[in-house]
């Protein structure tokens, strides 16, 4: 079986997720060739093949172009798999290879088991096990659910990758920064989450009490920032911060897939939901079954005495 | 100016899920259904740019499964689109994204839609892939997780969200595609006058059969509920021994009471 894992960089840097690539195809027992749209000094380390455009020429977003790289080294290797981190550049382009190749596409999975793909769904309350029914398919993996480990040693063999006529139906005008306030969650060593289960904004001074109380910061979710709770810079989760405190709190989550990637690290995870099979509780070391409003206050006064 | 929205009917997220006895989707009896939380944020995205055009462009609201799904559909119309179309199938929920791609294509090809907006994933499956499959059968340019929209002439300027809160700033010109992510505007809701209005306004049925016969690429030959983290301990009970006890775990088992 041969995978061809598709590698990410941004900003000149390349993005750790390369390594969870070759993690999940080492766990298909795969022989792994690689592809990056980057350069000389962002290579990862790797004792095989890559396939590497050049960034100056193709562009750091330019999915377009880089489907067309992809398809040629698809057309040059014939592998079993092709594979992205289900990041934004790779669930971007995916379908789009899919498409183009009318083969499976197998969206976000979460583990292998008995040699089958099994994937998240129903905002990860469920699991789906599905089978590619074309022999090549297009494989996205869920971010940190195959483990990099630590990188392996080695230079690539690199192989060089052009196309003809890189011309785009899109432009890549730049990037833009969300406004940090100065709070920095993934320094803190307790964090206290509010999630839409508080209610509504007039009850957020309710989990910033308990956070007082424990020492640590408020974190919220993506819903709480959305509606204008709290600022992006209290955001936990793969659009907010990628957190690991001592104590992980969460008040009224249920649990999205982005929001578990952002605090699973954490040493220790308490989550208060009236749900008992709420997301959340898959990683959770204690789940406290009540209504977060009644309880919360309940355990600040304790804390307090 | 010809605008398309794909929305798609979902399973309340709260609801208690049931596995059906083929054992590949859910007891579909106990559920409620609602519009995708995503594709509310596309429907809401091309009535403004309607609005800002002066309500010259033509906005068609486009869903597919079995009757239920016209639900949904008058959403969209009592939001502000033009015309429902329903591609009526009540198998729906064994297609996979592909053959949905496929008839959504095959519907659209011949109809020169300037803009076409679905969401970024459904809240259902999430695979995130019917937008962008479209868009490459379509031959068409395509962004996806926008969470930033404008419009000027025939020139779309996005912002994209990536991870740890940057975003990507992305333009093309019409015809295209995006997918929209949750933020990029505030869906409205429907008022009783639009409502009442939406009834008056036409619904196009359409078979699958006859517009697509692709064949599936993928099966699904299980779904099942995610297990829980072993060891991961349930408590319940009253708030204040709830409380106690938690106090007693926090003291046992980490470092930050003292």
């Amino acid at each position: 079986m041969k995978t061809l894992l598709i590698c990410e960089q941004r900003e000149g840097k390349l993005l750790d997720s390369s390594y969870e690539l070759l993690a999940f195809s080492g766990r298909l027992g795969a022989d792994s060739v690689l592809l990056l749209v980057g350069s000389e000094s962002t290579l990862p380390k790797f004792n095989g093949k890559l396939y590497l455009a050049d960034i100056q020429k193709y562009g750091e977003y330019n999915p377009d172009v880089h489907k067309r790289l992809i398809l040629e080294a698809v057309r040059r290797e014939n592998p079993d798999s092709i594979v992205c981190l289900h990041s934004a550049y790779g669930w971007d382009l995916a379908p789009r290879l899919a498409a183009a190749l009318k083969i499976a596409q197998l969206s976000e999975i979460v583990d292998i088991v008995d040699g089958q793909y099994v994937l998240s769904c129903f905002n990860a309350k469920l699991r789906r096990t599905v089978v590619p029914k074309t022999s090549q398919a297009v494989l996205t993996i869920q971010a940190g659910a195959f483990s990099a480990g630590r990188p392996t040693e080695g230079l690539p063999q690199i192989e060089k990758l052009d196309v003809a006529e890189p011309s785009a139906k899109l432009e890549f005008a730049g990037y833009e920064t969300a406004q940090k306030e100065g709070l920095d969650l993934t320094k803190a060593e307790v964090i206290v989450s509010a999630g839409r289960g508080v209610g509504k904004k007039d009850n957020l001074p309710v989990i910033a009490a308990l956070a007082k109380a424990l020492g640590g910061e408020l974190g919220a979710t993506r819903p709480v920032v959305d509606a204008g709770w709290l600022d992006h810079s209290h955001q936990v989760g793969t659009t907010g911060q990628i957190v690991h405190p001592k104590l992980y709190v969460a008040c009224g989550i249920s649990g999205s897939i982005q929001h578990l990637a952002g605090m699973k690290q954490s040493d220790f995870i308490v989550a208060i939901n009236k749900d008992k099979d709420a997301p959340i509780g898959t990683v959770a070391d204690v789940l406290v079954v009540a209504d977060v409003m009644q309880f919360v206050p309940a355990l600040t006064a304790r804390l307090g005495k | 100016m010809k605008i398309l929205v794909c929305v798609k009917q979902v399973p309340d997220m709260e609801s208690a899920f049931r596995i059906n006895a083929e054992g590949t989707w859910l007891e579909e009896r106990d559920l409620a259904f609602r519009m995708n939380e995503y594709d509310e944020y596309a429907l809401e995205q091309a009535i403004r740019v309607k609005e800002q055009e002066g309500n010259a462009p033509d906005v068609t609201v486009l869903s597919i499964g079995p009757a239920r799904v016209g639900e949904a559909l008058k959403k969209g119309l009592a939001m502000g689109a033009d015309r429902g179309v329903h591609i009526q199938d009540d198998l729906a929920y064994q297609k996979d994204s592909f053959q949905i791609a496929s008839v959504i294509s095959a519907f659209a090809k011949d109809k020169n839609y300037d803009l076409i907006f679905t969401g970024m994933q459904s809240q259902d499956r999430g695979s995130a892939q019917v937008g962008p499959m479209m868009a490459e059968l379509l031959g068409i340019a395509c962004v996806t997780t926008v969470v930033g929209f404008s419009l000027s002439g025939d020139q779309v300027t996005v912002r994209r969200e990536l991870e740890g809160g940057l975003k990507q700033v992305v333009r093309f010109k019409l015809p295209g595609l995006v997918t929209c992510q949750l933020g990029l505007n505030t869906p409205r809701y429907p008022t009783l006058p639009n409502i009442m209005k939406a009834r008056q306004k036409e619904l196009i049925t359409f078979n699958m059969a006859d517009l697509t016969k692709t064949e599936s690429l993928t099966t699904t030959r299980k779904m099942y509920k995610a297990e829980k983290k072993g060891g991961g301990l349930v408590l319940e009970g009253s708030n204040n021994d709830l409380a106690d006890k938690l106090v007693a775990l926090l003291k046992e088992k980490t470092s930050v009471l003292r």
